[in-house]
């Protein structure tokens, strides 16, 4: 009906003007209505529109900072870093996270599990804060990330530098290890400047030095689109890496040490007794720290904590076990100073009966001296000993020594060791002391417990003519003065310290142990041409009575401290073995050890290219003279008439000449080329005691000058007297 | 008597204007695609272009007459192509929309709003004027409905409600009373609030971005997103904008597609409210011009054509610039004149070419 009407349009009718007019206004009003949404959102609203695409394209990135690597005292590399990539959860971007964390898991080989557990972790931390997930993730692992942008744009990668340490553990206890800082630490406020997910030291030198060796994270703005694709970069603040340490390890001996102790569980230290470097320091058995430095697996970290060896103990600083016979040479000074020693023979019949009880002595040493006493480690004779000195008299020579207390190293978690007494006693079983408990004491036994590094102290102290050093690991020249300071602060411990022995005790003590190693028990580790003193230790252990069944635990501790030389030594090492049977298995570990140091250090002297460089050191010199005896029974300076002896330092590039003296007595040495201030250094050391029994406190006084003005090592007799 | 048809009556400053359009088309295209796949767009964009003022003076050379005598042929064609497209069609990300001839696809439904133009000037014209019948409204509405439900079924939402201000205009010019609108207008209301209610007619991604306009930060990842997107982009160009090739939004493709349907975003996030207030006032200029030669129309079906021209290209602009600034939701409808697309290109250059055959012949008869 429609398509007669409708094939042909209509051509006469016009539309009415008035309702063009309408549209027209229509238009005008929409038209008013974009413009005024455009004013809203561009004129009055722009300014916080812009933070929103600020925020969509710029994405937060730290810059992390390189970790100070570790040299020996050789400057050697010892720890170094290695660039790695490691991959990191983005939240800003809103997505839905969890969905995607199955296939985050799975592309990234993680634990689901775990991976949620991490999260959860840093539920709290700000947004633009971005997760850590995986560290030092495999490159199929960033091609997984790569492959994946559109799908997950939250999976962020970065470069960073790794820790790489030695291999097979070496030095491992005394490096330490890093780990991610924990959510417990985070709560501490020691840790107040570590963010979730920082790299910190967790043991050794990376733990008392973290605040050094961890730098300053930068950080940079990285432009990315839509996808998380990086297009640009700016703002870029550059991390600034930690300082590089300087350790006194020194890789040679470490190496010597390393593999003398071989599989042995037990630990060595080597120290210079001069100034408390620590030159060796290991602990067997050990770890990998490289599996620390990226997170360690559940399975590896309970491997290592249930190890009935104790991996992660460090021995050297916490194995706690009683001392044996190298206790000895503490109960000799304790004898010494005490004045009960020097006239002491003691007759051994195989052991000795003391309070009413037998205890018993490995040999028949028939009638000795403290002289030989040391050397065959005769243990009826110190059993007299603590007999007459009692455990009061013993305690307070070895708390002197340091025996109880820490010694101050600066490695963490030190232990203190423990030095029985009535009061000990009473403090800690509320039980009276029984007199007789100390004779076990006297052979290093019962309650009395070291650490190796403790052990080493004490007695390289008293070869040191009872000079006590701060053992330490990282030399402190390096380090600013309030660094030092706080490290001080943080690892208290006795330090550095004097003990003052009477000249015939140094010299008993060091030339007993120079005997051990030429005729005493640990004769089989002597070495010819190296002035090298020691003392065995073979301590029972609980339980284990006089059994010597190798390997087993009730096999007794095997201990050796050794020096060289024998007196003022530069070089100290300890060796344990725990059930490593006897002492004199250590001794020869440690004559190892010193032979490579000796080697070393004798390599280097003649090496003249090394000394080329070296200032000449100033050198000793001894001299003996008499002073005549005058009308007033004193001469013009003081001293009493009689023969003189003592010591000199010339310095090596001047010609000695005889020189007017205004004091009356003892020949001096003048220097022209030095002044009248250097002069004072020339000065007599100490004299020669009449009779070495009896101290004559007196006579010492006018030297005491003399001796502040000399380095503690030259203080001392002249040798020939002591015995 | 026909006079002599000269191209002195085209309507040149109109195609000034219009072409001033395309050429920020084709510099916000080149911008807004720099660095991604789809770079050199904006040749293509200029090729379209081209090829639409030949169509656009091809058109204007045939009279709107013979046009109009002929509808119920084309119309009857159309919508055979739309029940084609539904059968035969190439799916692209689950609508079937496109058909394609050799190498080229067309997008049918973009043709049908030409079509409906003319099929309702015809209709209306030959009604007269006169005062409206329940069934002249009724068939209206079917002439209109039928296509629009077969656009509907594709599914393409966006294109089928391009239709109804066709409808309307022709409703509203061809004489309805406003008592008939406003029951109308009710009924209206209550179809859609029932269409929305009873969840079928309606797939729920369609309706998620319908609503989510409202509330773009509840599902900043899903369909709020692309709003969220765009009004940051708007928003962060500020008065001034951030220059050509400098929108952080356009050039980190954080802005959906910034060359076709949010194109006006990437311009206004790079030149500001000064450079989409100009594009809007040009748009507001050519659409005035356009209503003024609906006035001097020849006779009724020649403003009704303009007027429907006018129309579509009203809805489109406001839907558009409404959707990029949040007042409107997501449909998907290009912005005429400036969002690249060969379909979109073409029909608005024929629809400009119908609107110059009305003038030309505006002396006529």
């Amino acid at each position: 009906m429609a398509s007669e009407r409708g094939n042909r349009v209509n051509r006469d009718e016009k539309l009415p003007m008035l309702k063009l007019t309408v549209v027209q206004y229509g238009i005008l009003v929409m038209m008013l209505v974009l413009t005024a949404g455009l004013w809203r959102l561009q004129v009055l609203g722009g300014d916080s529109w812009r933070v929103l695409a600020e925020q969509n394209r710029i994405r937060k990135v730290p810059v992390l900072a390189a970790r100070g690597k570790l040299l020996d005292r050789d400057g050697r590399l010892l720890v170094d870093n290695y660039p790695s990539v490691s991959c990191f959860l983005v939240r800003e971007q809103n997505r839905n996270i969890d969905n995607d964390l199955p296939l985050i898991a799975k592309g990234l080989n993680l634990d689901l599990e775990q991976l949620r557990a991490t999260l959860h972790r840093y539920r709290l931390a700000p947004g633009y804060q971005p997760i850590p997930i995986k560290q030092d993730i495999s490159p199929d692992e960033q091609a997984f990330i790569e492959a994946h942008r559109n799908e997950l744009p939250e999976l962020e990668t970065i470069d960073e530098e790794r820790r790489l340490y030695p291999r097979d553990g070496f030095a491992a206890h005394l490096i330490g290890y890093v780990g991610e800082v924990s959510e417990e630490m985070l709560n501490n406020a020691a840790y107040a400047y570590y963010e979730p997910g920082d790299v910190v030291g967790m043991a050794g030198v990376e733990k008392t030095y973290d605040e050094l060796l961890r730098g300053q994270d930068g950080s940079m703005d990285v432009i990315v689109d839509s996808h998380g694709r990086e297009v640009g970069r700016r703002g870029i603040q550059l991390a600034t890496p930690g300082q590089d340490l300087k350790l006194t390890i020194d890789n040679d001996v470490q190496r010597a040490a390393e593999l003398a102790l071989g599989d042995a569980n037990g630990a060595v230290v080597a120290m210079d007794p001069r100034n408390g470097e620590i030159l060796a320091l290991v602990s067997h058995p050990s770890y990998d720290p490289n599996a620390f430095a990226v997170r360690i697996g559940r399975a590896e970290w309970s491997k290592l904590v249930t190890d009935p060896n104790h991996p992660l103990m460090n021995k050297a600083i916490q194995d706690q076990l009683a001392p044996g016979s190298t206790f000895k040479i503490i109960m000799s000074v304790a004898g010494m100073q005490e004045g009960v020693v020097q006239n002491m023979h003691v007759s051994c019949a195989g052991g000795g009966t003391f309070f009413g009880h037998f205890f018993k002595c490995d040999k028949h040493h028939g009638v000795l001296s403290v002289h030989e006493a040391i050397p065959l480690s005769c243990d009826t004779f110190f059993y007299a000993v603590a007999e007459r000195l009692g455990i009061d008299t013993i305690a307070k020579y070895a708390t002197q020594l340091g025996i109880g207390s820490k010694t101050g190293i600066d490695l963490p978690n030190e232990m203190a060791g423990i030095m029985p007494s009535t009061q000990w006693k009473m403090k800690n079983y509320h039980e009276k002391w029984y007199a007789g408990e100390a004779i076990s004491v006297g052979i290093g036994q019962g309650a009395v417990a070291v650490t190796p590094l403790q052990l080493v102290r004490a007695l390289s102290g008293i070869a040191s003519n009872g000079h006590l050093v701060r053992p330490h690991v990282v030399d402190p020249g390096q380090l600013k003065p309030e660094f030092r300071q706080a490290v001080l602060d943080s690892f208290p411990g006795m330090g550095e310290r004097q003990v003052e022995l009477n000249s015939d005790t140094w010299m008993t003590a060091t030339e007993g142990m120079a005997a051990a190693t030429t005729t005493g028990t640990a004769a089989a580790a002597h070495l010819d041409g190296i002035d090298f003193a020691g003392k065995t230790g073979t301590a029972q252990v609980v339980g284990g009575g006089d059994t010597h069944t190798k390997g087993g635990a009730r096999t007794p501790n095997a201990w050796f401290v050794g020096m060289v030389p024998r007196r003022n030594p530069e070089f100290a090492v300890v060796v344990l073995q725990e059930h490593g049977d006897w002492g004199a298995g250590s001794a020869k570990l440690a004559a190892q050890v010193v032979t490579a140091y000796v080697n070393k250090k004798r390599k280097q002297e003649n090496n003249l290219l090394l000394q080329a460089d070296k200032t000449p050191k100033p050198v000793e010199m001894g001299a003996l003279w008499s002073t005549p005896e005058t009308p007033a029974g004193r001469n013009a300076a003081g001293h009493q008439a009689g023969m003189g002896g003592g010591r000199f330092l010339v310095a090596a590039d001047a010609r000695p000449v005889r020189a007017k003296s205004n004091l009356a007595a003892g020949p001096r040495f003048v220097y022209p080329a030095l002044g009248a201030k250097d002069a004072a250094k020339i000065e007599k050391v100490k004299g020669y005691p009449k009779n070495p029994s009896v101290p004559e406190k007196g006579r010492e006084k006018p030297d005491a000058i003399a001796l502040a003005a000399l380095p503690e090592r030259y203080r001392g007799v002249v040798s020939g007297g002591g015995r | 008597m026909r006079r002599y048809l000269s191209f002195r009556d085209f309507d040149w400053p109109l195609l000034g204007l219009v072409l001033i359009l395309c050429a920020i088309s084709v510099l916000e295209i080149y911008s807004a695609t720099l660095h991604t796949k789809y770079a050199g767009f904006h040749s293509k964009q200029l090729y379209w272009i081209c090829g639409g003022i030949v169509l656009m003076f091809v058109m204007s050379k045939i009279d709107y007459h013979r046009l109009l005598d002929v509808i119920w042929w084309v119309y009857g064609f159309c919508l055979v192509s739309l029940v084609a497209v539904k059968l035969v069609g190439t799916k692209v990300l689950g609508a079937r929309r496109w058909i394609k001839l050799g190498p080229m696809h067309f997008q049918p439904s973009e043709w049908v709003k030409l079509v409906l133009i003319v099929m309702v000037a015809h209709y209306f014209a030959n009604l007269g004027g006169r005062r409206l019948t329940w069934g002249d409204i009724f068939k209206a509405m079917g002439l209109v409905g039928i296509p629009m439900l077969l656009v509907l079924l594709q599914p393409d939402l966006g294109t089928a409600l391009t239709y109804t201000p066709i409808l309307l205009a022709g409703l509203f010019l061809g004489g309805i009373h406003w008592k008939q609108a406003a029951i109308l207008g009710t009924v209206g209301l209550l179809a859609v609030v029932g269409v929305w209610s009873s969840g079928k007619v309606l797939k729920p991604y369609q309706k998620a971005r319908l609503t989510s306009f409202l509330k773009p930060d509840d599902d900043p990842k899903g369909a709020g997103y692309q709003i969220r997107q765009s009004l940051i982009a708007v928003g962060s160009g500020g008065v001034w904008g951030k220059g050509a090739e400098q929108g952080s939004q356009t050039q980190g493709d954080f802005l959906p597609i910034p060359h076709a349907d949010f194109i006006f975003a990437a311009f206004s996030e790079e030149h500001g409210f000064t450079g989409a207030f100009l594009v809007l006032l040009l748009y507001f200029v050519i659409l005035m011009r356009l209503i003024q030669n609906a006035q001097t129309a020849a006779d009724m079906s020649g403003s009704l054509l303009v007027m429907g021209v006018v129309a579509v290209l009203t809805f489109q602009i406001a839907v558009n610039v409404g959707m990029v600034i949040g007042f409107m939701p997501v449909t998907g409808i290009p912005l005429p004149l400036m969002s690249y697309g060969g379909s979109s290109v073409l029909f608005t250059f024929l629809a400009l070419g119908v609107v110059m055959n009305v003038r030309m012949r505006r002396f006529v008869n």
